[in-house]
């Protein structure tokens, strides 16, 4: 019973009601021309923001630190040795994580009381103490158990437990029970009626947590398990107190060789940046990966952005010519 | 030929949650390639029942058997033995459901929603299983879907997809609880036709539904339910067009 909404004359005919200020109506709709707002927040902004990074450009200009040496380190023997060992400390901490984290938070969210309780020990232990503290206990575990024993091997332990082993064990026990909270999250942030969708199906609790729960809980879990994976990283420098070879640690040796402290710190911390960069890149491609099916279409990678700048930008050149 | 065993028996079925007794005694049988429709008034307990038919809701008192099998539990002599998981998940595969909120998995295309099942509890091939499951797609009306994701797909294409993933594992019931209740109006039809044919096939369904039209036109049997017991009972055209009883009669009086 509302009458039509008027879109405006048919056939030209300028039928505006009587009384308004009629806008001309040509063959379409008239773009709007209005004056911006002003946004004077930006520009004190950028200029407060200028003036503290000249400042601080200053400072530098005129600061002990001799950018050669700097830079000269970046690909030193040593430097390099320590980098890879810090990413592949973090990377085999985090896989011990990861595994470990996973059944932790399966276990708490389990319907079996005992399994329950052992986890809950877990995170609540190895994630109520520092993790220098654990990684100096697993390091001196000899002053308790001067023997590893396992029944069918024996060996000293002031052998077994080399700088490696400590860092691993130290680092990856200790991030395991930080994912357990963390994947734990990611599980119950799926919708009930999924698990009763499959388990309708006759799917066991098994397949329902593998094939339908964990599969759309990665996309819960994967934001902060980079963050994760970005803080192991640096945290990895912690390990150079168990004398593992790691980034910090050489970095500490070629110190002292050179008398270049401060230099050596800015080779580490570019080496560092670098890593933490690429490993941001790979998070972006694995959460865009797991946002499949709960998106109507993947935002585009950078690259693909890029391209459509550049396209967009050739095909507007087009009609003003 | 009917076989005289029925598919589902129901005797004096309770089931509380906490001190509220959700269902507080229902008898009723279901019998072989019958369409049974669930009325009543929200919170009368017809999706409970619905629920702990498949075993997703556990009785507290009663029996209910389904093709025979008691549900849930094992009795040996005069005494109850509860079911593993694994043997409850063995009884659950004779019985589809389909839900009022589709609870497709969203991670997985249309065709595999259909698909996961049956490789998974069946350890049927791909090949198999991917071929059943298109035939099924098409069945539904939904063959050139089959590559989308749930997110792409309308309400009334995904439940419909829910009901081919439920005919997927070969049910010998089907379970539908408010299964258009969640639809935007003009896609209620495509969903009720699927239902329609499923039903000219000769599939046994309990329909818990709020619409009468499908039950007069399609159910053999329908049971109007209120404060968890059973109100009324017969053919949906007595029950609907002649009912006895003024909680019925004061229900369709809003719904109809």
């Amino acid at each position: 019973m509302t009458p039509p909404i008027d879109k405006g004359p048919a056939g030209g005919t300028p039928a505006g009601p009587a009384g308004h200020d009629a806008i001309p109506v040509a063959a379409g709709p008239v773009p709007i021309k209005a004056i911006p707002v002003r946004h004077y927040g930006r520009w004190i902004s950028a200029v407060i923001v200028l003036a503290v990074v000249g400042l601080i450009g200053l400072a530098f200009s005129d600061a002990k630190v001799n950018w050669d040496v700097t830079f000269d380190y970046l690909d030193d023997d040593l430097i390099l040795k320590g980098a890879w060992n810090t990413v592949k400390i973090t990377v085999l901490s985090m896989l011990l994580g990861l595994a470990l984290g996973t059944l932790a938070a399966v276990m708490r969210v389990s319907r079996n009381p005992v399994m329950q309780t052992v986890s809950w020990f877990y995170i609540w232990f190895f994630r109520g103490t520092p993790v220098y503290v654990q990684l100096v206990i697993w390091y001196n575990l000899a002053l308790i158990f001067p023997n590893f024993n396992v029944g069918f091997y024996e060996e000293p332990m002031v052998t077994f437990m080399t700088p490696f082993l400590a860092a691993l064990l130290g680092l990856g026990i200790n991030q395991g029970a930080y994912m357990a909270e963390i994947i734990r999250a990611g599980i119950q942030s799926v919708d009930e009626g999924q698990t009763e969708a499959s388990h309708a199906l006759g799917m066991s609790r098994a397949k329902t947590m593998q094939r339908v729960v964990l599969p759309q809980a990665m996309r819960v879990i994967i934001p902060p398990t980079g963050n994760q994976f970005i803080d192991l990283l640096k945290t990895s420098s912690l390990v150079s107190a168990v004398q593992y070879s790691e980034l910090f640690f050489n970095q500490g040796v070629r110190s002292q060789d050179s008398l270049a402290t401060a230099e050596l710190l800015f080779t580490a911390s570019i080496w560092y940046l670098a890593l933490t960069t690429v490993f941001s890149i790979g998070q972006y491609y694995l959460e865009r990966h797991y946002a499949k099916g709960s998106q109507r279409s993947l935002p585009a990678t950078p690259f693909q952005r890029v391209r459509q700048l550049v396209f967009s930008l050739r095909r507007s050149e087009v009609p003003r010519s | 030929m009917k076989s005289s065993q029925p598919m589902v028996l129901a005797e004096s079925v309770h089931k509380s949650f906490g001190l509220v007794e959700v269902l507080k005694g229902i008898d009723l049988q279901v019998l072989p390639q019958e369409v049974f429709c669930l009325v009543g008034p929200s919170g009368s307990g017809k999706s409970t029942f619905l629920r702990c038919i498949n075993h997703l809701e556990k009785i507290n008192a009663g029996r209910l058997w389904v093709d025979g099998h008691l549900v849930g539990y094992r009795q040996k002599g005069d005494k109850l033995y509860e079911l593993k998981d694994s043997e409850v998940a063995l009884q659950r595969r004779d019985i589809g459901m389909v839900f009022q909120r589709f609870n497709l998995f969203p991670h997985m295309t249309a065709i595999g929603n259909v698909m996961e099942a049956p490789m998974q509890v069946r350890k049927e091939s791909k090949a198999v299983a991917y071929e059943r499951a298109k035939r099924l797609l098409d069945r539904v009306g939904l063959a050139d879907k089959i590559n989308a994701y749930p997110s792409q797909l309308s309400g009334g294409q995904q439940q419909r997809v829910a009901i081919a993933r439920a005919l997927a594992m070969e049910p010998k019931l089907m379970l539908f609880d408010e299964p258009t209740s969640a639809l935007d109006p003009e896609l209620v039809g495509e969903v009720l036709d699927v239902m329609r044919g499923l039903a000219e096939d000769g599939m046994t369904m309990i329909v818990v539904t709020h619409e009468m039209g499908f039950a007069r036109e399609v159910g053999d049997a329908l049971v109007f339910m209120d404060g968890g017991v059973v109100v009324e009972s017969g053919h949906p055209r007595d029950v609907l067009t002649n009912p006895q009883h003024d909680r019925t009669k004061a229900f369709l009086s809003k719904v109809l």
